[in-house]
């Protein structure tokens, strides 16, 4: 076939249109079309810890995974609910102390002290941030960073909890592998239960609410409950991602409370794509190993880091997944003129 | 005479120095269609925001069945079921048209009542908001009730408007200018369903500007002048009184509308 008889067709939806609801069941293929990169993400996930090679990057995983539970919920609450949370290292810091606190002076062992830390922390987490809920955008994110700050500061200052220097000598998990799998169970249960979630009538209530919350009033709805059920549900999230942290480091100290962790979800998200939930995860499988293999450059690598970061925002401002997913549904052929 | 569904008593708004609204009181009674006019600024919008709980009310009352609800918040008093539309539009427009008032279907009145023309417990979410889009003008095979709400145009989005409020089976429902930015045609087509909505026993306020429409369907008008209640009266009073024509309308387009009245 010549070029001059036929040209090449790129069909922008192809893929989509062919996988999309019922059409799916249509063939094997456009089954596997559909299925095949959600089987890869998890089969890619759960194989991670023997294709790392020493006890220092099955480390990292888990460290990972920790901040792409953070990351995910960030991208729920900033995408869906329309709350721009900059208080990943709150959610951090208040689980992290939980566990630690249950586990020292209680001695509570790990798998019950993980989801208490959950659900106290998420509890606590969403009082502080109650009064905070009517604001929006970036007075919402100016808050959630204050309090971390705030948190620290009055560890530090009462001098409670072992103050600056944390709490010591708290259980690990029982292996390195419970540990990973702990972690990359979580994440994966967390990105397709938020999936699921947010596409359900109950969860496009938040998706309204973000395009436009006087509606939602003028429906009868209280958008205060749903937010805060919303802020809820991500910093139970967070609060579980940092008892895992504690326990893994059997140490909570006030370090938990870093800024990195509400910036590092941030900018996995920015790199991932913004409101897709998985692009976060994929933000923070490269970001984090990235930011180890830098470790050898000393604090030269935050100018790498910051160089990752603008040229994603410059050349693929939508993120990976919105790239790759517009690339993968694409469809060509060749067609006689 | 029966008791008033809706009554004000003395409504004043301040913003700063300036008096949007001063001393206004009317009452609204079962059945009704109340139109307020009034030229622009002169407070209209602020008196469907005082009585929904968007602002609260520097003085003054407002009570629904004789009950007091200045100041509760808006989403109660839609629970009540005094809902309004806004002059603004305000659909999701992320979503689909049907899933807009799948969103007031989750309110609990809705859950209560059975949405429009449930009867006391709600069915399927989507089926509900399917029919109502279609009792309220939406052609059911053409796939308009299925496609983004940013698609959608004027007049329609204008309906998903009213179908908010419907959804939550309403008692009042407070119109802020549904005829504006709408075509002779698409006004022609809004204002027997107006008229249908009044018949199904919906007492109805309406905000406008297209005073020959609103003079159709209304039974009494009020019109205000720089926050103030100028006249309440029949739509042929308020045309014939002299103060609102020099406040409002310039004396060639009341003839105007006196010929279609």
């Amino acid at each position: 076939m010549s070029t001059q008889e036929s040209r090449k067709e790129r069909i922008d939806r192809g893929i989509k249109v062919r996988s999309d609801g019922l059409y799916a069941l249509m063939s094997w293929r456009e089954l596997s079309y559909l299925t095949l990169p959600r089987f890869i993400m998890i089969a890619g996930m759960l194989s991670l810890p023997f294709l790392m090679p020493d006890m220092y990057w099955q480390r990292v995983i888990s460290i990972v995974c920790i901040y792409a539970i953070l990351a995910l919920s960030f991208d729920f609450l900033a995408h869906y609910v329309g709350l721009v949370s900059l208080g990943g290292a709150f959610f951090i810091g208040t689980g992290g102390y939980i566990a630690g606190i249950l586990n020292s002076y209680f001695s509570i062992p790990p798998f019950l002290t993980v989801p208490l830390a959950a659900i106290i922390g998420g509890i606590f987490c969403t009082l502080m941030l109650l009064p905070c809920l009517p604001l929006k955008g970036v007075y919402f994110a100016i808050v959630t960073l204050m309090y971390p700050l705030f948190m620290a500061r009055v560890i530090e200052a009462f001098d409670i909890f072992g103050g600056t220097d944390g709490l010591v000598g708290i259980d690990s998990f029982s292996s390195s592998f419970a540990e990973q799998y702990f972690v990359i169970g979580m994440v994966l249960i967390f990105l397709f239960g938020l999936r699921r979630f947010v596409t359900t009538d109950r969860g496009l209530i938040f998706t309204a609410i973000m395009d436009n919350d006087q509606a939602v009033k003028a429906s009868g709805i209280d958008i205060t409950r749903y937010k805060a059920l919303a802020v809820f549900i991500a910093s139970a999230m967070g609060c579980m991602a940092g008892a895992c942290l504690t326990h893994i480091y059997m140490w909570s100290g006030i370090s938990q409370f870093a800024l990195d962790f509400s910036i590092l979800p941030i900018a996995a998200t920015v790199i991932g794509g913004a409101g897709t939930l998985v692009g976060p995860i994929l933000g923070c499988l490269i970001l984090v190993p990235v930011s180890e293999l830098l470790r050898d450059f000393g604090t030269l690598r935050i100018v790498f880091y910051a160089s990752i970061l603008v040229g994603f925002i410059l050349f693929k401002s939508g993120g990976i997944m919105e790239f790759g997913q517009r690339k993968y549904e694409q469809f060509e052929r060749w067609t006689q003129i | 005479m029966t008791d008033p569904i809706l009554k004000t008593n003395g409504l004043s708004k301040r913003f700063g120095g300036v008096k949007a609204l001063k001393d206004v009181s009317f009452d609204v009674f079962p059945g009704d269609v109340l139109g307020i006019i009034g030229p622009n600024g002169s407070g209209k919008t602020t008196i469907v925001n005082c009585i929904t709980g968007f602002i609260k009310p520097t003085s003054g009352k407002v009570f629904f069945r004789g009950k007091d609800i200045t100041g509760r918040p808006p989403h109660k008093i839609a629970d009540m079921g005094v809902t309004r539309t806004f002059q603004v539009m305000r659909p999701y427009y992320s979503l689909p048209a049907y899933k807009n008032l799948v969103i007031p279907l989750f309110s609990p009145r809705a859950k209560r009542t059975g949405g429009w023309r449930g009867g006391g417990n709600l069915g399927n979410r989507q089926t509900i908001a399917i029919d109502i889009l279609e009792d309220i003008g939406f052609e059911r095979d053409s796939y308009i009730p299925f496609k983004k709400t940013s698609t959608l145009p004027t007049g329609y989005l204008k309906r998903l408007e009213l179908a908010r409020c419907l959804a939550l089976k309403p008692e009042i429902i407070i119109c802020d200018e549904v005829f504006s930015g709408l075509s002779m045609s698409e006004i022609a087509s809004m204002v027997p369903l107006i008229e249908r909505l009044q018949d199904e026993g919906i007492t109805i306020v309406m905000i406008e500007h297209r005073l020959r429409e609103l003079f159709q369907v209304a039974n009494r008008v009020m019109v205000l002048n720089f926050g103030e209640k100028l006249i309440e009266g029949t739509p042929l009073d308020v045309m014939a009184n002299k103060k609102v024509k020099e406040a409002y309308f310039g004396s060639e387009e009341v003839e105007e509308v006196m010929t279609y009245a």
